[in-house]
């Protein structure tokens, strides 16, 4: 069932490759693919067993069993949410490249589908050497999709991007190999269940950390996320946001946590001070922005700060809280991205100074701008909310400061977002081009359609999306206690 | 089934149908169903304070369903009504009704009328989620709710620039006191282990928790001062009190409507409102209580005195508030809840009135503000005149009327507390008192008497149209009857267990037995303010310009209420700018990229290159290196 889900976009590719010769055709089998597979993860969803926190529908083949290297698939409700959350933007960017995509089309369906096969496998993959191949090998879409269709610099975005992130994997090669050599064995689940030093634990910690955060990113090594942004084309951007900056934060959840509960510890305050960094750091850029889409990079980079800041709390509401922001996120951000590709499609420009005034053209894409900016500005009823309060009590029983720090940043996402909000939506209408816009189409609306409704429904009752995580996040906090970290309350009086 | 969530629900589905179907619809259509939806939860406020107000029921609580469930973490949205909560529901929905109502006639030549209707519907929904929650999630909600509200509509006019900054000043300053509230929050939890209202007070109450906590640099302080001193930031922020009041002034950019319903009746109470609900913690913490008595009476103090050289209407009427506010919260820093409670209802009545009387005003001049532009206007719009006259006289406290007896309640009091704080509110506040008849009058002696200083627009003017009228006339009988009516309120024990007291705290049972001096000097103030308006714009009209000339920099400091704006802009918004700038282009783009991720490649590439060229292809150099290392090799093996 899970290879299915993960290799049938796979299938797909190849299909357009062999089967497919017209663009109008290649688009309809992306996207009936990319459709079926986002139904077949619900069967997923529908068949998956929250009352534990043991990983679901194994499967495992043998592959090098000298080595201990096998074909091991399965997934826990931490993993099952993110794969939730592939298949369901998939589906909303192909149908996004519908029209803005002229050149390659065929091309440009097989790399997305390609792309949502490694990203659903990292998620599931369950043995060390698999999930490292399909960590490298989604980059290669993802750098053809920058590389390709993106705008004038792409080239120097796509390499900054590729270099960057090559660059972290490299050292997480050495750290895999170290742990399994450790553990005789590559399967994860074995691995979890390994013990070991705490010197080993910091180097190992150590080699995960560059590739981690390269991916998250967190600060300093964040610069590669604007670029690749800006000269994305609109679906790679939110792919980009939505799914591929999940993968360090997983990276983190899946291996430091529970393999290196020790070496987190011992490093936490470290990750906290990037963490604060990157979210007061980024959202002051932010504000200085004058290009819509490197604005919303910045506040991703800030965003993701309170994921990391959210799991390194070590207790339960930290950990949901980062888990579900990193859903928020995704939605969020990818919505924003996909408000900007609107307006890119008809103007050809991200300046901001050149909007203002939408809102007497466009009312309803104004009314979607603005409730997606309030999903991630977190006001109470959306989606972003949940996210960032539980981040944020967390963090506070964790440590006050760091807590109040990182709750400036609410203030300072506010400014950022609603300043920008002005400046496109609201104001006169200055330049004869915007005058002549119409508002969106009903195939642009579907985009957002499906996204509206999660940001209500996250924002008002959590708990189908919750409840997914809470055995999991039971498990890892049972893991990391047998290391003697972490808090199951975070609270002084035992309830 | 309780029929009590209905008085959420009808103004949420008013507005989910006027914001998304309003187009369609039409003008009348999202008018009726807007204003039905608030008459329904009016209705049902009413009957749900009979009930638990005038027939002494039980206290009604009913849960609609949980909201965010994170293992022990546990929070529902929930229909909590007591004495304390059936108070502002009628205060809320019955103010929200007028506006409404009034808004009929005055936006009528506005084209984006749905818009408008829901923004309105929706702030009455986020309101009643903030008054009936029973846990201080639920409070958080509807206090950003109508943060959202008060932004939409500040910002309503969206083409205008200044409406559009106003409305992101109020949002941001709001943020910055919902960040203490937060924070507030965060402690509750984690010293209560949940934020159910009930639970927290009876755990406060029992003393079973840790007395002190590490907060930051501060090193140990009281558990309960710390809370209570952090939600109250958040209070500041929403009731624009000293320090966190720049952007009520600002937010008179929004249509008058809006201004009356939120800026000056409901949102901007919700701090005294949680200050109220909040009693329970706050009567524990000397200290808390001390800082919410000493800001209440700067800001009574403060915005009274900006109030003074204020020449346009709406700013007036502004300060006006804020300063109302601040007695509103010196009487609960005294344990005077209920007489804060007191004023909240009175000053809604009153307040609103003379609103949307301003708002007949404007109206009537055409969109004027500038009261300079004013004048004579008694004798084209008698009937406008009137209702503001009883407006200003119930504020003012003239007596008998709404102000006379919760203004009055609220100085004897600070004065009756004797403390130090309780003093020095009562000094202030006594003080502002005069200085509030002063503006009031000033005001009304602009507009209304005197000579039109613009005859064009004075010739134009007319009486608003009915549907103006009669909300002004309901909100006109509130301003004279509600003092009377709600007289019981203060009295002892009204609120039953909402606000419970602590042993010492009874600055309201001793106000009623202050020496008649102390109890007639507010209106000595009155009387003497009075006088001053009526000598310096009646009798004298130059005289004001004189007095201002005579000492400019007073005036300068009054005018500019007091540099705030100024302070905050150099201190906050530059500073974040250029910190913005320097870390983007310093940062960033410098020390990341430029030494960083390119000057990396930049070296590689150097490095390579100066490699490649040593490969020149020339037999001789080759020679030469091989001879070189072989003289190396040989010295060192020899």
């Amino acid at each position: 069932m899970l290879s299915l889900v993960t290799f049938l976009p796979l299938v797909g590719a190849a299909a357009i490759l062999f089967a497919v010769h017209r663009d109008a055709s290649a688009r309809i089998v992306a996207l009936g693919v990319s459709l079926a597979t986002f139904l077949l993860s619900l069967g997923l969803y529908a068949a998956f067993d929250t009352s534990t926190a043991e990983f679901q529908f194994l499967e495992e083949v043998p592959w090098l069993p000298g080595l201990g290297i096998a074909y091991r698939m399965g997934v826990d409700g931490i993993s099952l949410s993110l794969l939730l959350l592939t298949t369901l933007l998939t589906p909303i960017c192909i149908l996004a490249s519908w029209e803005s995509i002229k050149t390659r089309v065929r091309e440009y369906m097989m790399a997305f589908l390609a792309l949502e096969s490694f990203v659903i496998g990292v998620f599931c993959a369950l043995d060390f050497l698999l999930f490292y191949i399909l960590w490298e090998a989604m980059l290669i879409p993802m750098f053809l999709l920058i590389g390709i269709w993106g705008g004038p610099r792409r080239v120097y975005a796509a390499l900054k991007f590729f270099l960057y992130t090559l660059a972290g994997s490299v050292v997480m090669l050495i750290a895999v190999l170290v742990l399994a050599h450790q553990g005789h064995t590559f399967s994860i689940p074995e691995l979890m269940k390994l013990h070991l030093p705490l010197n080993v634990q910091v180097w190992l910690f150590l080699g995960f950390f560059v590739s981690f955060a390269v991916k998250v990113p967190m600060w300093p090594v964040h610069t590669w996320l604007p670029d690749a942004h800006v000269e994305a084309p609109t679906a790679g951007s939110v792919i980009l946001a939505g799914i591929l900056l999940k993968m360090g934060a997983y990276g983190f959840l899946r291996f430091s946590l529970p393999m290196l509960p020790e070496a987190s510890h011992y490093f936490a305050p470290f990750i906290y001070g990037l963490s604060l960094v990157a979210v007061v750091y980024t959202a002051l850029v932010a504000l200085m922005q004058t290009d819509l889409k490197k604005l919303i990079a910045y506040s991703s980079v800030s965003h993701m700060g309170f994921v990391t800041l959210g799991l390194f709390a070590f207790n339960r509401l930290g950990i949901e809280g980062g888990v579900l922001q990193m859903i928020n996120h995704g939605l969020v951000s990818g919505a924003l991205f996909l408000l900007v590709g609107v307006v890119y499609d008809r103007l050809h420009t991200r300046e901001i100074a050149r909007f203002g005034g939408l809102a007497l053209r466009m009312p309803v894409y104004a009314t979607l701008f603005m409730v997606f900016t309030m999903a991630a500005v977190g006001l109470p009823g959306t989606n972003g909310f949940v996210g960032e309060f539980l981040v944020l009590l967390g963090v506070f029983a964790t440590s006050k400061g760091v807590a109040t720090v990182a709750a400036t940043g609410v203030v300072l996402g506010a400014a950022y977002m609603l300043w920008m909000f002005k400046k496109v939506v609201f104001g006169e209408i200055r330049h004869a081009d915007v005058d002549a816009l119409t508002d969106i189409t009903p195939r642009e609306l579907a985009l957002f359609v499906p996204l509206l409704v999660l940001v209500f429904w996250i924002g008002f009752y959590p708990d189908p999306f919750l409840r997914l995580l809470h055995a999991s996040v039971n498990g890892l906090l049972t893991q990391m206690a047998a290391g003697g970290v972490g808090a199951e309350h975070a609270t002084l009086v035992a309830p | 089934m309780s029929t009590n969530p209905l008085i959420l629900f009808a103004p949420l589905l008013g507005a989910l149908i006027a914001g998304l179907f309003g187009h369609r619809l039409g003008k009348a259509m999202s008018q009726k169903v807007t204003i039905l939806g608030v008459m329904v939860a009016l209705v049902l406020s009413i009957g749900a304070f009979f009930r638990i107000a005038v027939d002494d029921g039980a206290v009604e609580h009913t849960p609609i369903f949980s909201w965010i469930i994170s293992g022990t973490f546990h929070v529902d949205f929930a229909m909590f009504i007591d004495r304390l909560t059936a108070v502002m529901l009628i205060v809320v929905t019955g103010v929200s009704c007028m506006v409404h109502i009034y808004s009929v006639g005055y936006m009528d030549e506005d084209p984006d009328h749905p818009r408008f209707f829901s923004y309105l519907s929706l702030f009455t929904f986020a309101m009643l989620m903030l008054v009936t929650g029973d846990n201080f999630l639920q409070l958080f909600f509807g206090w950003e709710g109508v943060g959202l509200a008060s932004y939409l509509l500040i910002g309503f006019w969206f083409k205008k620039e200044s409406a559009c900054n106003a409305a992101i000043k109020a949002f941001l300053v709001n943020r910055v006191g919902d960040f203490g509230f937060a924070l507030g929050i965060f402690t509750i939890y984690m010293v209560f282990d949940t934020l159910d209202y009930a639970e927290v007070f009876r755990l406060a109450g029992s003393g079973h928790y840790p007395h002190g906590i590490d907060f930051l640099f501060f090193g140990p302080v009281d558990t309960i001062t710390l809370i209570c001193l952090l939600l109250f930031v958040g209070a500041m922020g929403k009731s624009a009190q000293l320090g966190l009041h720049t952007w009520l002034p600002d937010a008179m950019e929004g249509p008058t409507p809006v201004s009356a319903l939120i800026h000056a009746a409901t949102m901007v109470t919700a701090g005294v409102f949680m200050v109220c609900r909040a009693s329970p913690l706050f009567e524990l913490s000397e200290t808390a209580l001390a800082v919410v008595t000493l800001v209440g009476a700067a800001t009574a103090f403060f915005a009274a005195s900006v109030g003074l050289v204020q020449n346009d209407i709406k700013r007036v009427v502004a300060y006006s508030t804020c300063s109302q506010l601040g007695y509103m919260f010196f009487a609960a820093g005294v344990s005077a809840y209920a007489a804060s409670m007191f004023h909240l209802m009175t000053h809604a009545f009153f307040k609103a009135l003379l609103f949307l009387g301003s708002g007949a005003v404007i109206n009537a001049m055409h969109h004027e503000q500038d009261m300079r532009r004013m004048g004579g206007l008694r004798k084209k719009i008698p009937e406008t005149y009137l209702l503001m006259m009883i407006g200003t006289l119930a504020l003012t406290g003239f007596p008998f009327l709404a102000g006379f007896y919760s203004k009055d309640i609220i100085l004897e009091s600070a004065f009756a507390a004797h403390s130090v704080t309780g003093t020095v509110a009562w000094l202030l506040g006594i003080t502002a008192a005069a200085m509030t008849t002063f503006y009031s009058f000033r005001l009304i002696f602009m507009t209304f008497h005197g000579r039109p200083a613009d005859t064009h627009a004075y010739d134009h003017a007319h009486e608003p149209p009915l549907s103006m009228r009669a909300p002004l006339l309901v909100l006109a009988a509130g301003a004279i009857g509600a003092g009377y009516i709600g007289r019981p309120m203060v009295e002892e024990g009204w609120f039953k267990g909402a606000i419970p007291l602590a042993p010492g705290h009874e600055a309201l049972a001793h106000a009623h037995h202050v020496h008649w001096i102390i109890g007639w000097l507010p209106f000595g103030m009155f009387l003497f303010g009075l006088f001053l308006a009526w000598r310096l714009y009646i009798l004298q009209p130059g005289l004001s310009g004189q007095i201002a000339g005579r000492w400019p920099k007073l005036y300068r400091f009054l005018a500019n209420a007091w540099f705030f704006d100024r302070l905050y802009d150099r201190l906050f918004v530059q500073s974040a700018r250029a910190l913005g700038t320097g870390l983007w282009r310093v940062g960033d783009e410098t020390i990341i990229d430029g030494y960083g991720v390119n000057g990396l490649a930049n070296r590689i590439g150097l490095l390579a290159g100066w490699l490649r060229r040593r490969q020149t292809g020339y037999l001789y150099h080759y020679a030469l290196a091989m001879l070189v290392g072989l003289v190396v090799l040989i010295t060192w093996c020899v």
